[in-house]
């Protein structure tokens, strides 16, 4: 069946109002993006790691979710929920669970990126059947906007400040999707808000239904951290895309494909303009910064046209 | 009829654990509980259990694996040792404060600083404050014995158990050992029945909240309740245990203390050591006697302080430093005890055995004669005091 927005939004929605995150926040829009590609009849735990995300949903005794749900720390959404598909597979076989249920975990990028890599790698690795969802908002914002290893070069955070001997963060961002693809696993892929939702809806889909570990990689702006109005947040993530900032594409079974290309790659500054965090790098005698920007946009995405060809 | 083997204490609890046949078991390698894991892989390779064995990274996802498990309402249980258990140090508290039954034999080993594989026990004395249980092993015998009451302990006060034994001392060193026949293991143990897990699908479960200022006392009050709860059970196990095989257990073993004049207080593996010195004293005519503690936490402040008060002068051994100053955690928490009680005794601290250094029956009659000293001079001098140290100032 062809893919209708507004029969999806009919849906029951898994992570409902009431919840305490920011207006303009792209954390609650991926999970209720994610959660509505499970099948209308189909059961869920969901995994959390230590985030905004888990504070802003789950603040005792308020739950703002309809399945099943855990949080534990930081560093272990993945062995966490690993562990609760893990009971499910011995529940099963053991038939003291007759149901079927899907396992999603999601975590910031400070939470999959940084301090949670290595129990996401031993979940992908070890083969649990699950989605490992990052959204990634290129900073820790829950701790006030420190930077991460996803954060990108110049990028203005609070341990990464712009100061007169500081154009920002120093380093460039960490390339979490083609690590993950590393791992074999039968599917991953990188996404955001585009359009009508079509783009996260069929990754969704596919990370959930396809057996084995999935990870899905989505884009998804902080007002308070990259500093745009909350109206902006769908402008934002179309230019990502269309900069190639941050490609949409997904691997699965070890291809790549590319799944959408822009008809004219816009410049970087398209991106880079919406956002406080980058305000420095429009400063006259700051065009170094803009010209190195683009050069490795530039350069990734030569790579990544190589790796989908 | 009990099946008489004998087995290393690591072999003991992978056979009780293989009897137990949890749901799952989330394992990782370090020295010496490394055997228990593969023991127990050995079992699911030769089609002996059913358990899904999760190998995880690190002992923080085994931790974590196991709360995850055990939330979604399955029977978890894992092993590890010092270092290991320092990784899971924060997933302690999470799976106490989520009154969580997990499993978790400890095979005690001295932390890094510098790195030694040998026994002490500030691995799990350091993870006395996380809102588990302990329960601690002289022998083989009593490591099993243990682990098969701990999941019984563990799922009825709803918290999670360690079930240490000593590294190397017990777990590799074989020796006798009674087993009790697979079917009665397994009825003794019965079916984990959880009331809320996450897998059921007629009522969701929400776990691990962000838990604010208005409720985050209430929630450590109830685990406080828990382990004050906890008391009861421990003895109503032993006693269903003891119905089942006549071997008896309690919160503590007392050994020739009914007309004792002084006292040692030990944990572990030590404890058979120090019997053996008491038996050769008391054959010289020295009233001596032993309190051998097997329950830490929930400590047995009350009935222990009234086996303390029996004698004159106790020592209180301590196979962990706490660098407080004074003295370790074990001897702190029995001097504390004895506070209210009239006619208490002398109470001094000794601490011995760190990184595995060995502790002989001759050591133990110095710390008798000790505390004769201190009893007929009616001054304890120093309370903080170590034994076996070979540099003679600092002990």
């Amino acid at each position: 069946m062809a893919y209708d927005l507004k029969k999806e939004l009919e849906k029951q929605d898994r992570l409902v109002g009431g919840h305490k995150l920011c207006a303009g926040c792209g954390a609650g829009i991926t999970v209720r993006a994610v959660l509505r590609a499970l099948e209308p009849g189909d059961k869920a735990v969901i995994g959390n790691s230590t985030s905004c995300l888990e504070v802003s949903t789950f603040m005792y005794p308020y739950t703002a979710y309809t399945e099943s749900y855990i949080h534990t720390a930081f560093a272990n959404g993945a062995a966490t929920t690993a562990g609760v598909e893990a009971a499910y597979r011995a529940l099963k076989k053991r038939g003291k669970v007759k149901e079927n249920f899907k396992f999603i975990n999601f975590g910031g990028d400070g939470g999959t990126y940084d301090i949670g890599l290595q129990s996401l790698s031993g979940a992908m690795e070890r083969g649990h059947d699950m989605v490992y969802v990052c959204y990634d908002n290129e900073a820790y914002m829950n701790t006030g906007i420190q930077r991460s290893s996803s954060t990108p070069r110049f990028a203005d955070a609070t341990t990464s400040p712009v100061g007169s001997q500081s154009a920002g963060k120093p380093q460039n961002k960490k390339d979490l999707t083609e690590i993950l693809a590393a791992h074999n696993i039968p599917y991953a892929a990188q996404t955001t808000f585009i359009g009508n939702f079509k783009d996260i809806h069929e990754k969704a889909k596919k990370a959930i239904y396809t057996e084995g570990p999935c990870f899905l990689n989505v884009l998804s702006p902080c007002p308070r951290g990259w500093r745009y109005d909350a109206k902006e947040l769908p402008n934002i993530c179309r230019a990502a895309v269309e900069t190639c900032v941050w490609p949409l594409y997904e691997v699965e079974e070890g291809e790549w494909h590319l799944t959408y290309e822009p008809r004219k790659k816009l410049p970087v500054e398209e991106f880079l303009k919406m956002q406080g965090r980058f305000a420095h790098m429009f400063n006259p005698g700051n065009e170094w910064m803009i010209e190195e920007a683009q050069a490795y946009v530039d350069k990734q995405w030569e790579k990544l046209l190589a790796k989908c060809k | 009829m009990a099946i008489r083997d004998r087995l290393s204490g690591n072999e003991a609890i992978a056979t009780a654990m293989r009897q137990i046949n949890p749901d799952v078991m989330g394992a990782f390698p370090i020295t010496p509980s490394t055997e228990i894991p593969q023991y127990f892989s050995g079992y699911i390779a030769n089609g002996k259990v059913d358990t899904v064995f999760v190998p995880v990274e690190s002992e923080h996802g085994a931790m974590s694996t196991c709360i995850g498990a055990s939330a979604a309402g399955a029977r978890a249980v894992t092993a590890t040792s010092s270092a290991g258990l320092a990784f899971m140090w924060e997933l302690l508290y999470v799976a106490a404060s989520m009154r969580l039954p997990i499993t978790m034999a400890v095979v005690n080993r001295a932390l890094t600083g510098p790195i030694n594989i040998n026994c002490d026990h500030s691995d799990s004395m350091g993870a006395r404050d996380s809102g588990w249980l302990q329960i601690y092993a002289e022998t083989n015998q009593e490591a099993y014995d243990n682990f098969i009451q701990g999941v019984l302990i563990s799922e009825e006060c709803r918290l999670p158990i360690m079930i240490c034994q000593d590294g190397f001392i017990t777990s590799h060193g074989v020796s006798n050992i009674e087993l009790i026949e697979d079917e009665k293991v397994k009825e003794f143990v019965g079916e984990y029945e959880p009331e809320n897990y996450l897998l059921n699908a007629e009522n969701p479960l929400a776990v691990g909240p962000y838990g604010i200022s208005p409720y985050y006392m209430e929630v450590k009050r109830k685990q406080a309740q828990a382990m004050k709860d906890s008391m009861p059970v421990i003895m109503d196990v032993a006693k269903k245990f003891y119905d089942m095989t006549g071997r008896k257990y309690g919160f503590f073993e007392e050994y020739k203390m009914d007309d004792a004049e002084v006292a040692i207080v030990v944990i572990g593996s030590s404890a058979g050591t120090g019997k053996e010195a008491v038996d050769r004293l008391r054959a010289e005519g020295q009233k001596v006697g032993l309190i051998k503690l097997r329950v830490f936490r929930p400590f047995p402040r009350i009935p222990l302080a009234e086996a303390m008060c029996k004698v004159k002068a106790v020592a209180v051994m301590d196979r962990a430093e706490s660098f407080s100053n004074s003295g370790g955690p074990l001897f702190n928490e029995c001097r504390s005890s004895l506070y209210d009680l009239d006619n208490k005794p002398y109470c001094i601290n000794y601490i011995y055995g760190l990184g595995g250094r060995d502790i002989q029956v001759e050591d133990f009659y110095e710390i008798y004669k000790d505390l004769f000293v201190i009893y007929e001079n009616d001054d304890p001098g120093d309370v903080y005091r170590y034994m076996g140290v070979r540099d003679s100032r600092f002990l």
